[in-house]
């Protein structure tokens, strides 16, 4: 028996129904988001879309600036990918084709920062934070972050093996500037992984939680994950206007996931396959 | 004019590799080495930022025992190290099978399925939390209705009773990361030779003596390295802990890890000494803990 017909139909089976137990919760978060407080937590609970969606979003949008918080999501996402693939692609220019004193050491430096577990840096980030006089700054969101290690990996691994060194030589001989070369040559040919990254740093920035929640501090500068986490409290919580502001701040997500999801996935274990 | 100034600013190619990585150097040593350093400093002094600078005291090593002799820390690492056991063992038994099964049968909807099984782990925390609070709700929760109408089982209080809530997380956890390590496991199943098979085929080998002969040692260095990334984030669990149990840590810090205490220490009680030398003692467990796997898990060379 050859092994593309190894597993027989009831793993098949297994395996999707596996993949709707994944898909459920998302199902049900859409679900609920047209559904009043009081339908969803109805015994049985709703299974197909009810009709309370816009009800939902004006609860939504009478107890948060939602819209605003939206917008504040974008823009700290569009800035901080903006920088990141400036930064990063500068620094791993530099790291795969130019030779610079403590260059071995700084790069075994950068990668041993990846394996620093994140609460580390909690603490610090807000001492360092509050001494700049960057709390409830959006700025500090997306600047910290903006050379992060593993951005630099990426870059300089694909710099490495897609920019061949002889046409830098050859630029360099034409009397082409430093800057030109990175400009007119080096990008264009980062442009794979370039869109990686900036895929992955937008869905990271939109995601964060801990970032905003250490400098952020009021309600109107809040990004998405922080301002719907402010709904959430022990008692009265309006799940339905909560499900949908949930569900408004995934729907760019599955956007993007939908239209690159086999790029993405590549790239977000590439540090794990190569 | 305009000419000398253009020559003044090009880039020379001897400090060109300076100008780029400038961004870097500077990011890097300000919010990377700068602040790590520093709480390195704090961890040995008594300190409330509120009173500024001058009120910093050193206390020796005070923080340290302090920590040491609090019952929350240990209590939070114990709930740390059990939800990285129950949350992360599981990832990986179940994602071992998950992509051998799809990387043999399927084919024409391959990307869709690994597409599903990944979804949860781009998406935000705080969505997947107030989606799993909601579905863990006692009397009119899903997944109680669901108990219910399938076993009759009695409703359970899954985030407001203390022995539930770490089972609650772990499934969560579980949940998020599954399709992580499928996508691991799949990528090293796709390094492993076509003929290794066809060989043992040839050889009488049933499909079950193929997965534990061949399919597995083979997988061994991608187990090692998933269950280290496992180990790690998993030590490092903040997130959804935090989210599901409202910031607190839950009834009787049932729902507590490390990181969640670490971020009460500082911002709730404001002891930012206290929290940097606890931040430096969870390290020490992690490096330690991670060298341990590494060492249990490690493929040994020259053994096929």
């Amino acid at each position: 028996m050859n092994p593309q017909r190894m597993a027989p139909w009831a793993a098949k089976l297994l395996v999707l129904v596996g993949a709707l137990f994944m898909l459920a919760p998302f199902y049900f978060m859409f679900v609920f988001a047209t559904h009043s407080r009081t339908a969803i937590f109805n015994m049985p609970p709703p299974m197909w879309f009810g009709a309370d969606l816009l009800d939902n979003l004006q609860i939504l949008t009478s107890r948060l600036p939602f819209w605003r918080n939206l917008g504040w999501s974008l823009y700290v996402a569009l800035a901080s990918t903006a920088l990141t693939l400036v930064f990063c692609s500068m620094a791993g220019y530099a790291f795969a084709l130019m030779e610079f004193r403590f260059k071995k050491a700084l790069f075994t430096l950068v990668m041993a920062t990846m394996l620093l577990p994140s609460f580390m840096n909690m603490i610090p980030t807000f001492l360092i934070m509050d001494a700049l006089g960057w709390i409830d700054q959006h700025r500090g969101l997306y600047i910290p972050g903006a050379a992060s290690a593993f951005g630099i990996f990426l870059m300089r691994q694909f710099a490495a093996s897609a920019i061949p060194r002889e046409l830098i030589e050859a630029a360099r001989m034409d009397g082409c500037g430093e800057f030109a070369i990175y400009w007119r040559i080096v990008l264009p040919l980062l442009k794979p992984a370039l869109g990686t990254l900036g895929l992955i740093t937008f869905i990271a920035s939109w995601n964060n939680f801990i970032g905003p929640l250490i400098v952020m501090r009021s309600a109107d500068q809040y990004t998405l994950p922080l301002a719907l986490r402010s709904l959430q409290s022990p008692v009265n919580t309006e799940w339905g206007a909560l499900m949908t502001g949930s569900a408004i701040a995934t729907i760019p997500l599955l956007i993007l996931f939908a239209l690159s999801s086999r790029q993405l996935i590549s790239g977000l274990t590439t540090g794990a396959v190569k | 004019m305009k000419r000398s100034l253009r020559q003044a600013l090009r880039l020379s190619p001897r400090w060109a590799p300076y100008f780029f990585i400038s961004p870097f150097l500077v990011l890097f040593a300000v919010f990377g080495v700068f602040p790590l350093l520093f709480s390195l400093h704090l961890a040995f002094q008594s300190w409330e930022p509120t009173s500024g600078l001058d009120s910093m005291s050193f206390v020796g090593l005070e923080n340290f025992a302090f920590a040491l002799q609090d019952e929350w820390f240990w209590k939070s690492l114990k709930n740390t190290l059990w939800l990285a056991v129950v949350s992360g063992a599981p990832q990986h038994l179940v994602a071992i099978p998950l992509a051998v099964f799809i990387h043999h049968s399927f084919k024409h909807l391959r990307d869709g399925v690994i597409g599903a099984y990944f979804l949860p782990y781009i998406t935000s925390t705080v969505a997947i939390a107030i989606m799993f609070s909601s579905l863990f709700s006692k009397d009119f929760g899903l997944i109680n209705a669901m108990l219910h109408a399938a076993f009759e089982a009695e409703h359970v209080d899954w985030l407001g009773q203390a022995e539930n809530i770490k089972p609650a997380i772990a499934f969560v956890v579980f949940w998020r990361y599954l399709g992580f390590n499928v996508v691991l496991y799949l990528a090293a199943l796709q390094t492993i030779p076509k003929d290794l098979y066809e060989a043992a085929t040839m050889d009488g080998a049933g499909r079950w003596q193929q997965f534990w002969h061949i399919t597995l040692p083979n997988l061994k260095p991608m187990i090692f390295f998933g269950v280290t990334l496992s180990v790690i984030g998993g030590l490092q669990l903040f997130e959804e802990p935090f989210i599901l149990t409202g910031g607190r840590g839950g009834v009787d810090q049932s729902g507590m890890t490390s990181a969640v205490y670490l971020y009460r220490m500082a911002f709730d009680f404001n002891d930012f000494g206290g929290a940097s030398a606890m931040s430096w003692l969870l390290f020490a467990v992690v490096a330690v803990l991670t060298w341990l796997t590494n060492r249990a898990f490690r493929p040994r060379g020259g053994q096929a």
